[in-house]
């Protein structure tokens, strides 16, 4: 429901002052997202930002919106119901990756599964911040944290893997730190009919500085990451001298104009490909052999499942005769006494 | 055989239908009760089933039961035990045999006697009837034969036939109670109204049942009929508490003018609620089958912060999984309904079977002070009433409510006057108001009730954060001030305290009773009938019978002191007796508890109240 008539600014979105750490991720994300809703244009009162526990769970407190701040790792189930019961506001989701993945798993992946017309953020700073520094379900393994002093002895979760198990239909990734690339992505997310899911890189200055230190500098992203655009070639590097090509199952990166390799080789994105293959491993791409995907990776259309409930309940009621309470009492078997 | 059978004339009588989990009991229960309650006598029924959903056949776990009583005035209870057990193998018999009334009438299906089957019912003997000492009159009819033989010619097969066994039995007994086979003719056309042939099939079964009762008198020396005084004149059906509690939503959200939101999780005995409510979308209902029990009351308090009547159902240990989202819409204040159709516990417990032992859980069962209002449904029919109440609660106060049924009215069913909802008090949610207009803050309230204002999301001018801190009372800012908090915590309790609920009724010697019944919820049948029996005999007894229990009714204190002698009886070790004494000062009860997982007993109930009395 884009309101055309109004046009809002960033600060239509803002309210109180931010009470996250200076240097914090969150700080960025937030200004972004104010940004991006203001672009998108759907009024304040028209959105809903639900979130559950954790440092970035705050973030519902900084809008400008009808809000929540839940309880932790309910989030998307929370905003299922909400979007299911009026399916005219718009949900922005926020979890960290304690809340989304760990304790609220399950809500994501069902929420994912359904198709639910959400917003998910996920802000991936990969450890538990407002507990003081706990390991989480997406930091590395043998990561020393006060809860792992010896290193983690178990394998993250890769968060779009786990989304695209869940037959994720969007799935996007940027860093907090990268204004322009994260309201881009919003956007798109935005105008994605379905459970959008965004990874949000992060940092955590307090208890996990540097985990995004390959690409939280311009300059580092254009080496480490490469942005990724539906019909775009794969190039990436500081003068786009690199690209991807695939090679049998997999990718390489390659050097357009060495080994007799053209831009004809390098491959061109697609978000909009039933099949996820290709997609998957670009998400899952890792440095440093390999540049981290950044943007768009997934977005093709499916139904909702909030609109095939509400069709659902049109079909069902052109067809059943009652209507009311009156008449679904004459359903049954009635008998009468005299 | 030309002689005609004598009738007896009978208050009330109370039939047992038991058979194998696939024999069609409960089919031929609700034919025969919707027969009865046609011709204007009170019904109360009760399936009695095992959880496997098919035992091996013939074996005793698999046996399932269905009770109906039926009374020329009101029945209260499916009845203790029956004069009338149909026992449709040898494990029915087996383990049925124990609901029969010394002067009941047994019917068997010999051919589910045979030497198999007396094995698998772990008879010793060849003669089950001697070998369990039975002394009543038993009508042991070949009845899988005769059903084979009256099919004959209609090319079905073995299994279909044996399949209509049931109505054969609802043929004989329908013969012993001088019943109309045309109302039973047309329920099951009605029933199977896309299958003709088999509609066909089995009312030809059902005649042939009833006439082999009427050619050979079926060695009985006399049949009974059941006169039918009640009756309210008025438009009746028959529901079981589930429908009923579904119905209770459904018409709470019409009066309401609000959609209704039903998120869930199956769980015995709950899930008929989800099955009755996903059925009407035609009325506007969303049901949402969850990923699990949290799942299932967290999508509510999504819904009803979008601006639903939002509801999730569930059993005792689904609300162990819900307790923390129910507190968020506690600190929150949405209104949301959380159905708990109690069943044994602790743990997985007994999943099919009932008890009163989540009622603390209902009242305390979170962290912090969280005051939830809790109603008890008394009666399959009651669960209505009880239903639409907890809706009206909730969103008139803000409030999660807890609704409190149990397995035993919620399959139980009961002859049901259809209500009429312009009958029903009105629902007025406190919704924001124009003045408010951009100057809302979610946790201002009504001076008067305490309840704050609802702002449904998608109107300009009322944006708010609602969530699990502690807010400011004034501001709706997070707030960790310590006077704050004492603040907002009580004013949350007395938003809870101030809800208005009718006194609690005393019947029978309500000035001069030498003991007085206390019970709450689904027991009411059961004690009613002790007490109404006890009357009868010529003892004082009073009852008063709680629905709700947060807030307790004002009277409660004034009831409970007036009598020398106080009995609670619950199905718990003392759950209720409990929070009485908490609430009301130097109340000291005597208590009557048992944990079966069966409905009480009333001639146990009478038996142990009359020693109260002479204590």
């Amino acid at each position: 429901m884009k309101n055309i008539m109004c046009e809002y600014t960033a600060k239509d979105f803002k309210k109180g002052q931010p009470r996250w750490c200076p240097g914090c991720g969150d700080h960025f994300f937030l200004a972004s997202l104010h940004k991006a809703m203001a672009e998108i244009g759907i009024a304040p009162w028209e959105t809903a930002v639900i979130s559950g526990i954790g440092c970035s769970s705050r973030l519902p407190y900084y809008m400008n919106t009808y809000a929540m701040q839940t309880i932790h790792g309910r989030a998307a189930a929370i905003s299922t119901g909400a979007k299911v019961a009026n399916p005219d506001l718009t949900i922005w989701q926020i979890s960290g990756d304690g809340d989304g993945l760990a304790i609220g798993g399950n809500h994501f992946i069902h929420a994912v599964r359904r198709n639910i017309n959400l917003n998910m953020i996920l802000l991936n700073n990969r450890i538990y911040g407002l507990t003081k520094g706990q390991y989480s379900p997406t930091s590395p393994r043998g990561f020393v944290s006060k809860s792992s002093p010896y290193g983690t002895v178990e394998d993250p979760f890769r968060p779009a893997e786990l989304c695209f198990g869940a037959r994720g239909r969007f799935f996007a990734r940027t860093i907090a730190t990268d204004d322009a690339g994260t309201v881009e992505v919003l956007k798109a997310a935005a105008l994605h009919k379905g459970a959008s899911v965004c990874e949000v890189l992060q940092n955590c200055v307090i208890f996990n500085n540097g985990t995004h230190d390959a690409i939280a500098k311009k300059e580092d992203r254009a080496r480490n990451a490469i942005y990724l655009r539906h019909g775009q070639p794969m190039l990436f590097g500081e003068n786009n001298e690199y690209g991807l090509m695939q090679e049998g199952f997999g990718l390489k990166v390659v050097k357009p104009g060495e080994n007799g390799i053209t831009e004809k080789d390098i491959l061109i994105h697609d978000a909009h490909c039933m099949d996820n293959t290709l997609q998957l491993k670009l998400a899952l791409m890792e440095g440093p052999d390999f540049p981290i995907a950044l943007g768009v990776i997934r977005d093709v259309e499916a139904p909702t499942y909030e609109e095939a409930v509400h069709e659902q309940i049109e079909e069902v009621s052109s067809k059943k005769k009652y209507h009311n309470f009156e008449e679904l009492l004459m359903t049954n078997d009635i008998w009468e006494v005299k | 055989m030309s002689q005609e059978v004598k009738v007896i004339e009978k208050h009330d009588v109370v039939i047992r239908f038991s058979g194998d989990s696939g024999d069609g009991m409960q089919l031929a229960g609700n034919i025969f009760s919707t027969v009865s309650a046609t011709v204007g006598n009170d019904i109360s029924t009760f399936p009695d089933y095992p959880a496997d959903i098919r035992a091996p056949q013939g074996s005793l776990t698999g046996v399932s039961g269905f009770q109906v009583h039926i009374g020329a005035d009101k029945v209260y209870t499916p009845g203790d035990k029956c004069d009338v057990l149909v026992a449709m193998n040898a494990a029915a018999l087996k383990t049925q045999y124990k609901f029969a009334k010394s002067t009941a009438c047994i019917i068997i299906d010999t051919d589910a006697f045979q030497k198999g089957d007396l094995e698998k019912a772990e008879f010793k003997t060849g003669n089950p009837i001697e070998e369990m000492g039975i002394q009543q009159d038993v009508i042991a009819a070949p009845i899988s034969q005769m059903v084979k033989d009256c099919l004959a010619g209609t090319g079905m097969d073995n299994k279909a036939m044996l399949k209509c066994r049931n109505m054969f039995a609802v043929g004989l007994v329908c013969w012993l109670f001088n019943r109309d086979l045309k109302i039973a003719e047309d329920f099951i056309r009605d029933k199977f109204a896309k299958k003709p042939d088999v509609a066909e099939a089995n009312i030809r079964v059902i005649h042939a049942g009833y006439d082999y009762g009427h050619n050979t008198h079926a060695s009985v020396a006399h049949t009974y009929k059941v006169e039918s005084k009640v009756a309210v004149p008025g438009r009746y059906m028959d529901i079981t508490g589930n429908k009923a509690t579904a119905y209770g939503f459904i018409a709470a959200a019409e009066k309401a003018g609000l959609k209704l939101f039903l998120g869930s999780y199956p769980i015995t005995p709950a899930t008929d609620v989800l099955h009755e409510l996903s059925k009407h979308k035609s009325l506007g209902v969303t049901t949402v089958q969850c990923e699990d029990e949290i799942s299932g009351c967290a999508t509510s308090v999504g819904a009803a912060f979008a601006g639903a009547l939002a509801v999730t159902s569930t059993s005792g240990p689904g609300v162990c999984l819900k307790s923390e989202a129910m507190n968020l819409a506690v600190i929150m204040e949405l209104p949301l309904v959380v159905l708990d159709v109690q069943r044994g516990g602790p743990s997985t417990g007994l999943p099919t079977k009932s008890e009163q032992t989540d009622l603390l859980q209902a009242l305390f069962g979170r962290n912090g002070e969280s005051p939830m209002p809790v109603i008890a449904a008394a009666s399959p029919t009651d669960c209505f009433d009880a239903a639409y109440m907890a809706s009206k609660i909730a969103l008139e106060h803000m409030t999660p409510v807890v609704l409190l049924t149990d397995a035993f009215v919620a399959n139980g069913s009961s002859s049901w006057k259809l209500p009429k909802l312009a009958e029903y008090p009105a629902i007025n949610p406190p919704y924001v108001t124009p003045e408010m207009k951009g100057n809302y803050t979610p946790y201002k309230r009504n001076s008067e009730t305490g309840v704050r204002y609802w702002a449904i999301p998608g109107q300009e001018g009322y944006t708010h954060i609602l969530g699990g801190l502690e807010k400011d009372a004034n501001t709706g800012a997070i707030s960790t001030d310590p006077e704050n908090h004492n603040f907002m915590c009580r004013l949350r309790a007395e938003k809870v305290e101030k809800i208005p609920v009718p006194d609690v009724k005393v019947q029978g010697y309500v000035d001069d009773a030498d003991l007085l019944i206390v019970g709450f919820g689904g027991t009411y049948g059961h004690l009613y009938s002790a007490m109404d029996e006890m009357n009868k005999a010529g003892k004082k007894v009073a009852f008063a019978h709680f629905t709700y229990l947060n807030p307790l009714p004002k009277n409660t204190a004034a009831v409970l002191k007036k009598y020398k002698k106080v009995v609670v009886a619950e199905q718990n070790f003392g759950q209720f007796a409990g929070y009485l004494r908490m609430k009301v000062d130097n109340f000291v009860p005597y208590q009557f508890n048992e944990v079966k997982g069966q409905p009480f007993i009333v001639a146990e109930l009478v038996e142990a109240f009359n020693k109260i009395i002479e204590d």
